[in-house]
């Protein structure tokens, strides 16, 4: 089936918001190429589900797309319309399962060596977009804190070596109180700015008890049902003999009620199923607290563009823990908190890197702090990178230094 | 299909939002200029490695071999980046490679990948020197002959001569190919020494080396379909000279699959010591859980493995003053600069870097402590080997990489 054939009817399937979009867009839909349209409905179809910010972005895409002449469109479209399809992919029902379309597309992309076309495609367009549309800056700067090391008593790991050039690093850290300081901290802005899905809290352990509504917690030890429920599908698809493709597939069409996940409002259903993709379909993230606190704040940054995120590390299991896991021999974990430490330290670079790609990265803030421990980095507009202070310093001084540009002058000064 | 490849939904979505704004910039041979630029800065600096002398007249066939040459392969997988080897906050993680074999190595600093990057289908485009395109979890033959197919073939050599010692069970098919004019009775004996060791070992002993059986780092459960591997572990014994109590009892002292691979390696080199030995290494590829310090452990394991496979070539009498070894990875991983991929834990996004890799060679008739920075590829190796035994990769993709011969 061909786009210019779709019709109302087609979307019948679709969860109610989704199908609004998909209707009200018909005309341009029916306009597109075929290997770029199943990759639109791909998004459309989770659009219930999506985040505020999300949401934003493919109603834009859509105006912008509306509003170019044919003439425009032909040309913003003839790079995906240059890609050449298979005559299964054709006959494929992408309009009910655009994920599946684009698994098959993306093997017969690589195999026939037009992976790179399509993204100089997608990229190409993707840049036009913004470039029509720029994103409106955060409403207020934004702010990300990672606490890493919890549970290491003595650490010789050069901390911090990826981010040292970007911001300044305190050898002289006071931690009295610096986690509670840190979370109340984090909660007057959820409760100055009370935007939903602003505010996040990532923890790889248990949740601290927050206060606020507006703080949206995230944590391993709460979403150890989840898990349980993405590695029992996964083995009991390992011993009926599924590969790996079919694996990957059923792991992101689980729903959040296969895992216990229940709720009663919009944003209920909207967070379960983040937390449900953030399970099922991460690599690592069902074993590995690090690898859940990193990748969850990955996919907050990308896919909710918060205004403020806290990501506390825990330690993880060891690498044998894991397998005896696997095995199904396991009956303690054991930690590991210095290899941990590791993995947080270079997993806090990839938080900040994830917050420059948002708007208003020229005045976001990033402070991470070697828990309890006397180590400590801020990123701020208003610090000068690459600098180092040995001076003694609390835990609520870095914050002010990352929300008052003039204060850190005056210290500094 | 391709599951540890970027799919094209992931590339749009992530397109979507405006993490894309900083996606783009350098094409691929930008990217390995500069990539190579930077290899060659580093080794020069570290180990005084110099520019190759240009050659203006390749030796394409018989470039150094002999009837007695031997060749030993060691892929450096599965995928490593420059950041944490070549590069000089990797250099922590690679000691041995560069104080001990770069001073007997002629390196060439841009290598590029233009296949498919996923393990068994990058494998087995390396062996055949064509970029294979099948799906790289279906337990299927390359499409193109193999370097063992043309080493035996057209030099007559017993299937002894030839072998593979590969990390996954999805590997057992990367021997020989499905070509018309080569495969069936012409490729390699490949040992999955996983599969001998789950084989060995009773179901309720199996618990104790998990950690050696550890099949595929990119979907933890995965494990491909086996027929009983019972008869071809007693083969296999007869070949090594190991009985499985010895077995079982020496892969309790190996901390990982590449180790109990490169003790495999270590038997056949002295049992039967095939003039062309291939060894896949996979511990790397742990990256895919997302940790870090894993994926580093991982890396300076496999930076010993390699000075010890050097070791063993130079003390085995078979092996010694008469083996070329190769050290390249299948392909690299994505760069923390990519917004469509997580840094070091996949190579899902094609992105340059993690399609600009390295090989190293090394042993007599090989220029010593050099670098080449033209741009080469993959699928060079096949010839190059063709170039060293006398045999012509008529199929191959690759051409052979003369810089290396003195």
């Amino acid at each position: 089936m061909l786009p210019a054939q779709l019709k109302p009817g087609h979307f019948a399937g679709y969860p109610e918001k989704a199908r609004q979009v998909a209707v009200n867009n018909l005309e341009l839909l029916r306009r597109l190429p075929l290997s770029y349209v199943p990759l639109l409905l791909r998004e459309v179809i989770a659009y219930d589900w999506k985040f505020p910010a999300e949401r934003q972005e493919l109603d834009a895409q859509f105006v912008y797309l509306g509003a170019l002449p044919q003439e425009s469109l032909g040309r913003a479209m003839a790079s995906f319309e240059a890609i050449t399809l298979s005559p299964n992919l054709e006959r494929f029902d992408w309009i009910k399962g655009p994920g599946v379309f684009s698994e098959q597309l993306s093997a017969h992309l690589w195999a026939t060596h037009q992976i790179n076309s399509f993204r100089r495609a997608a990229i190409e367009f993707m840049n036009a977009f913004h470039a029509a549309a720029p994103q409106s800056p955060p409403p207020m700067p934004r702010l990300t804190i990672v606490a890493i090391g919890q549970g290491v008593v003595e650490n010789s790991y050069p901390l911090f070596r990826k981010l040292r050039r970007h911001g300044l690093y305190c050898a002289q850290v006071d931690s009295t109180d610096g986690w509670r300081t840190l979370l109340d901290r984090v909660t007057a802005r959820a409760v100055a700015h009370p935007v939903p899905f602003a505010h996040w809290y990532i923890d790889g352990g248990s949740p601290q008890i927050i206060s606020s509504a507006n703080l949206t917690p995230l944590s391993y030890g709460a979403l150890a049902p989840v898990r349980a429920a993405v590695v029992a599908k996964m083995r009991g698809m390992r011993k009926s003999g599924r590969g790996t493709e079919e694996l990957r597939t059923a792991l992101s069409q689980m729903r959040p009620e296969e895992a216990g996940l229940t709720g009663e409002t919009d944003d209920d259903h909207v967070l379960n199923h983040f937390k449900m993709s953030v399970v099922a379909e991460s690599s690592g993230a069902q074993f590995f607290s690090t690898t859940f606190v990193q990748w969850a704040a990955r996919e907050v940054l990308r896919r909710a563009q918060p205004l403020t995120l806290l990501a506390r590390f825990a330690p993880r299991q060891t690498e044998r823990s894991m397998n005896e896991l696997l095995a199904g021999t396991q009956k303690a974990p054991v930690l590991d908190p210095e290899g941990s430490l590791i993995d947080a330290d270079m997993a806090a670079y990839y938080t900040w890197l994830n917050q420059q790609r948002l708007s208003g990265a020229s005045q976001s803030s990033f402070l991470v702090w070697f828990e309890d421990h006397k180590e400590a980095l801020v990123v701020s507009p208003s610090l000068p990178p690459g600098g180092e202070s040995n001076t003694r310093v609390k835990i609520s001084e870095l914050l002010d230094w990352a929300r008052w540009p003039d204060s850190v002058r005056a210290a500094h000064h | 299909m391709y599951s540890d490849c970027e799919s094209a939904g992931e590339v749009f979505n992530t397109s979507l939002n405006a993490h894309s704004l900083r996606i783009g910039g350098m094409s691929l041979r930008e990217t390995a200029e500069a990539v190579s630029c930077s290899r060659r800065d580093f080794l020069h600096t570290l180990t005084g490695a110099s520019l190759s002398p240009v050659l203006f007249d390749a030796m394409p066939l018989n470039a150094a071999g002999s009837p007695r040459s031997k060749a030993v392969v060691v892929t450096f997988g599965g995928g490593a980046r420059d950041d944490e080897t070549f590069r000089p906050e990797g250099r922590e993680n690679i000691p041995r490679l560069l104080t001990e074999l770069m001073p007997r190595a002629t390196f060439f600093t841009q290598v590029v990948n233009r296949g498919i990057l996923g393990h068994y289908v990058a494998n087995a485009s390396l062996a055949t020197g064509a970029y294979e395109t099948f799906n790289n979890f279906a337990p299927v033959p390359p499409q193109n002959p193999t370097v063992f197919e043309y080493f035996r073939k057209d030099l007559k050599r017993p299937a002894s001569d030839a072998w593979v010692i590969a990390p996954s069970n999805g590997f057992e098919r990367v021997g020989e190919s499905g070509h018309r004019a080569y495969g069936l009775g012409l490729g390699a004996g490949v040992i999955l020494p996983k599969r001998l060791l789950a084989a060995a070992l009773s179901a309720g002993r199996a618990a104790e080396y998990e950690h050696l059986l550890y099949d595929n780092y990119e979907t933890p459960f995965y494990r491909p379909e086996l027929q009983d591997g019972s008869a071809e572990l007693e083969q296999i014994a007869v070949i090594l000279r190991l009985s499985i109590a010895d077995f079982i009892a020496s892969a309790r002292n190996l901390a990982s699959p590449d180790e109990l691979s490169v003790f495999i390696a270590r038997r056949l080199m002295r049992q039967y010591a095939p003039s062309l030995l291939w060894i896949t290494l996979h511990d790397i590829d742990i990256a895919h859980s997302g940790t870090y310090s894993l994926y580093v452990d991982a890396i300076r394991r496999t930076d010993r493995l390699c000075a010890d496979m050097w070791s063993l070539v130079q003390h085995e009498p078979e092996y010694a003053g008469k083996t070329t070894m190769f050290i390249l990875p299948d392909f690299g991983r994505d760069s923390d600069g990519e917004a469509g991929g997580n840094g070091f834990q996949h190579h899902r996004t094609g992105d340059p870097r993690s399609r600009t890799t390295w090989i190293m060679a090394l042993g007599p008739g090989i220029r010593e402590n050099v670098y080449v920075d033209r741009p080469a590829e993959s699928t060079d190796l096949v010839p190059t080997l063709g170039s060293l035994f006398g045999f012509s990769a008529r199929f191959a993709q690759g051409k052979p990489l003369a810089e290396l011969f003195l």
